[in-house]
């Protein structure tokens, strides 16, 4: 075991899978050399040479495109979106094209290609280095959408990830890839070593996809977050005194339903948190799940705690920003209903 | 609107010289004389090939005389082969464009004027060379003996089909014959024939890939993604883009080929541009042998510009007569492929007048029999047919079900 960042945990990820299979490569915008504008491909370049690990031209429409055609060689490519901000050049390569090679060539070919981006805010990066766009992924039939929340995760649902026979999104909550963010911006923030889910272990391992992760057993209401939200609703829960059970979803698509199902009977009342846009998002589509599922086990109306239906914005950031006060007084009125 | 100001400017919207009513209009139109152009080392630099984004490669001339040094010396029984394959596409496409319109089919797509493209150029790769074609490549399967009676399945999205009634007709798919499914979403295949080329030479195969798109849909973000990337990592990749003057309704000016050529894209790419008579099996099949020995010798993409005319509708929801004369695909000045072959081919003795007709008439018979097959399987019809069972409508969205997928097909009652 070792303690690392989810930097470190991802970049040991990218390692352990490129140095058991020869068919995995990675690309992206300063990948190769420089390691990343965040360093998750350090070190792998020098290690693998530059054939496996390289930079690209600023081109995501390229970066997905070609990535298709190598996973339909027989490869595992791994591409780094620079930002999630940056993937709207790609999606048609990806929506069209990586997501429905197998339906539509009847299972003759397949694109078993993860597409990496950092996304989330809370880094002071205004609308075009802050967006959540996961709905935009968990809407289309063919792509797993996967965010992990710590390192130890970060590592086994990317090497998951990579394994999977079909095209996974992967995206990182960039806010946490040093530690892990409890939503309250002025106090002091602590580092991925104090945190227990730093220790990873050195070699590989999985974290199936699909399973959710309760990482906050309580009886009083559930709450249903991802990525960064996982530790800004653990922060709510202990500042509420409010005995909330925390569901990391960490896979998205396909989601762990029994996990929430389970849940939600349980407690009979719900907060979802996300930091994307309201409408239409992530959370809506979880509501609709509650809901159909857990309908007569309800005892209060289900409360989303989101980002406005804005762009992100940069000085009112922590306005924008799902914290743990918002976060609470979601739990506080579930709690009356 | 703003009143005019004494500097006004004004918008330039590129318009064809003719439409319907019109008398099809070439004049003007100079091409180099059949084997004028000299066929440079295929180690050349790059920077001292630019000059043929500008001229067009010819071998034949008007009478079927093979000219000048890029005349690709194929065996007779090669080029018999290949006047074979033309027929039957032609064969093929004329039948199925029909069963369209009886109401067998939803959609179909000729490739009538372009048949040399595909054929010659299927002759020139490798057989395991992997193709990236856009939708009117169906002559890479037929020179590949791909079943003609899959194809046909797949047009009557029928029980045999191959794609499973998933796809509209023409977008076939067969990766043992090196044939990438068919998109559709226009110049998707490009980056992914980069991307593919990127493979095999990362894991140091000896095949190449090969793409082909319209030159309607070089103005997608896409084909420059590919020709960047093709450039940087010196993929073994050719790039064909078909110059067939027209992208449904729209001429080719409208794509950005008024000043320039579709081949010159490659100049500022620092990729190769042959600009070739599209319509010249041998020239065709001597740019794309030409591309492919360059690229085989790890020396990176050619693009290829194949300079020929659409001479039927866009598709089977086209009616061409409503945008351009309809005789001018009568008048192209660089004729029909396949009469052009056959002359050739009389002239060096090697076919006669009578093996033509003989050939053409075996290549309907063929097509006759099969199609019988095929619609003995079935044909498109409002009810899907039994094989494609509601559940399989589920299938293949992911390698293996997910519960979602699953409630959903089980709602169905399948």
């Amino acid at each position: 075991m070792a303690t690392m960042t989810m930097i470190q945990a991802l970049n040991s990820a990218l390692d352990t899978m490129m140095d058991r299979d020869p068919s995995v490569l990675t690309f992206g915008e300063d990948v190769g050399y420089f390691g990343g504008v965040f360093k998750v491909t350090e070190h792998l370049q020098k290690k693998y040479g530059p054939k496996r690990c390289f930079d690209a031209p600023i081109n995501e429409n390229g970066i997905a495109g070609v990535a298709i055609g190598m996973a339909a060689y027989g490869l595992r490519p791994v591409i780094e979106i620079q930002f999630a901000d940056y993937m709207y050049p790609a999606y048609d390569q990806l929506v069209s094209e990586a997501a429905r090679l197998r339906y539509r060539s009847a299972n003759d070919f397949s694109a078993p290609l993860t597409v990496r981006m950092p996304y989330g805010g809370g880094i002071r990066g205004g609308q075009t280095h802050s967006q959540s766009p996961e709905a935009l992924f968990t809407h289309v039939a063919g792509l797993k959408t996967v965010i992990p929340s710590t390192p130890y995760d970060a590592k086994g649902l990317l090497i998951a990830a990579i394994e999977e026979d079909d095209p996974v999104i992967f995206m990182e909550p960039k806010r946490i890839y040093n530690g892990p963010f409890d939503g309250f911006h002025d106090r002091q923030v602590s580092p991925w070593s104090k945190h227990p889910a730093s220790e990873v272990p050195e070699g590989y391992y999985k974290i199936p996809l699909g399973k959710a992760n309760i990482v906050r057993e309580g009886e009083a209401l559930t709450i249903l977050a991802y990525g960064t939200m996982v530790h800004v609703a653990l922060a709510a829960a202990e500042e509420s005194g409010i005995d909330a059970e925390v569901i990391d979803l960490r896979t998205l698509l396909p989601v762990d339903i029994e996990t929430i199902e389970a849940s939600v009977s349980k407690t009979g009342r719900c907060v979802i948190v996300h930091e994307a846009t309201r409408t239409s998002g992530y959370g809506a589509e979880l509501s609709a799940l509650v809901q159909e599922r857990c309908f007569y086990k309800l005892e209060a109306p289900i409360q989303r705690v989101t980002g406005y239906d804005t762009p992100y914005p940069h000085s009112l950031e922590w306005e924008y920003f799902p914290t743990p006060p918002r976060i609470i007084k979601a739990m506080r009125r579930v709690m009356e209903g | 609107m703003s009143s005019r100001k004494s500097n006004a400017l004004d918008l330039h919207v590129p318009a064809p010289r003719a439409r319907p009513g019109d008398k099809p209009d070439f004049s003007g139109w100079t091409f180099p004389e059949p084997g004028d152009t000299p066929r440079p080392d295929v180690d050349a630099p790059s920077m001292e090939l630019r000059e043929y984004a500008y001229g067009l490669i010819r071998v034949m001339d008007m009478d079927g005389n093979a000219l000048g040094p890029w005349t690709p010396h194929i065996a007779p029984e090669t080029l018999r082969r290949g006047i074979k394959y033309m027929l039957l596409l032609r064969a093929y496409d004329e039948r199925m464009h029909r069963a369209q319109r009886q109401g067998k089919t939803s959609f179909y797509m000729q490739s009538l004027g372009e048949e040399a493209i595909s054929i010659a150029q299927t002759l020139a790769l490798n057989p395991d060379d992997m193709c990236f074609p856009s939708y009117r490549q169906q002559g890479i399967l037929i020179a590949r003996d791909y079943p003609l009676v899959d194809m046909m399945h797949q047009i009557y999205s029928n029980a045999s089909d191959p794609m499973r009634g998933r796809q509209l007709p023409v977008m076939y798919s067969s990766k043992k014959d090196g044939f990438f499914t068919v998109s559709g979403n226009l110049a998707t295949q490009v980056p992914q024939a980069v991307g593919w080329a990127m493979a095999s030479a990362y894991s140091g195969d000896g095949r190449i890939a090969s793409t082909w798109l319209g030159e309607g849909s070089t103005a997608e973000g896409d084909f420059h993604a590919a020709m960047t990337f093709a450039a940087v990592y010196k993929a073994p990749v050719i790039i064909n883009v078909v110059n067939n003057q027209w992208a449904i309704s729209s001429f080719q000016g409208i794509a950005g080929g008024e000043n320039t050529t579709f081949a010159a894209r490659g100049v500022g790419y620092g990729i190769p541009p042959l600009r070739v008579d599209g319509n010249d099996f041998l020239a065709v099949y001597a740019v794309t042998q030409w591309a492919a020995e360059r690229a085989r010798a790890n020396l990176g993409p050619t693009l290829i510009e194949h300079f020929s005319y659409r001479a039927g509708p866009h598709s089977t929801s086209d009616d061409p007569a409503r945008y351009r004369p309809a005789d001018e695909g009568r008048s192209w000045p660089l004729g029909d492929p396949i009469a052009r072959l056959r002359d050739h081919l009389v002239s060096i003795g090697e076919w006669s007048e009578e093996q033509h007709r003989a050939a053409q008439e075996e290549a309907v018979e063929t097509v006759r029999t099969v199609g019988r097959e095929a619609e003995k399987v079935g044909v498109l019809s409002t009810d899907a047919p039994a094989t494609h069972t509601r559940a399989s409508m589920f299938e293949d969205v992911y390698k293996e079900m997910p519960w979602h997928l699953r409630e959903q097909r089980d709602e169905t009652g399948a």
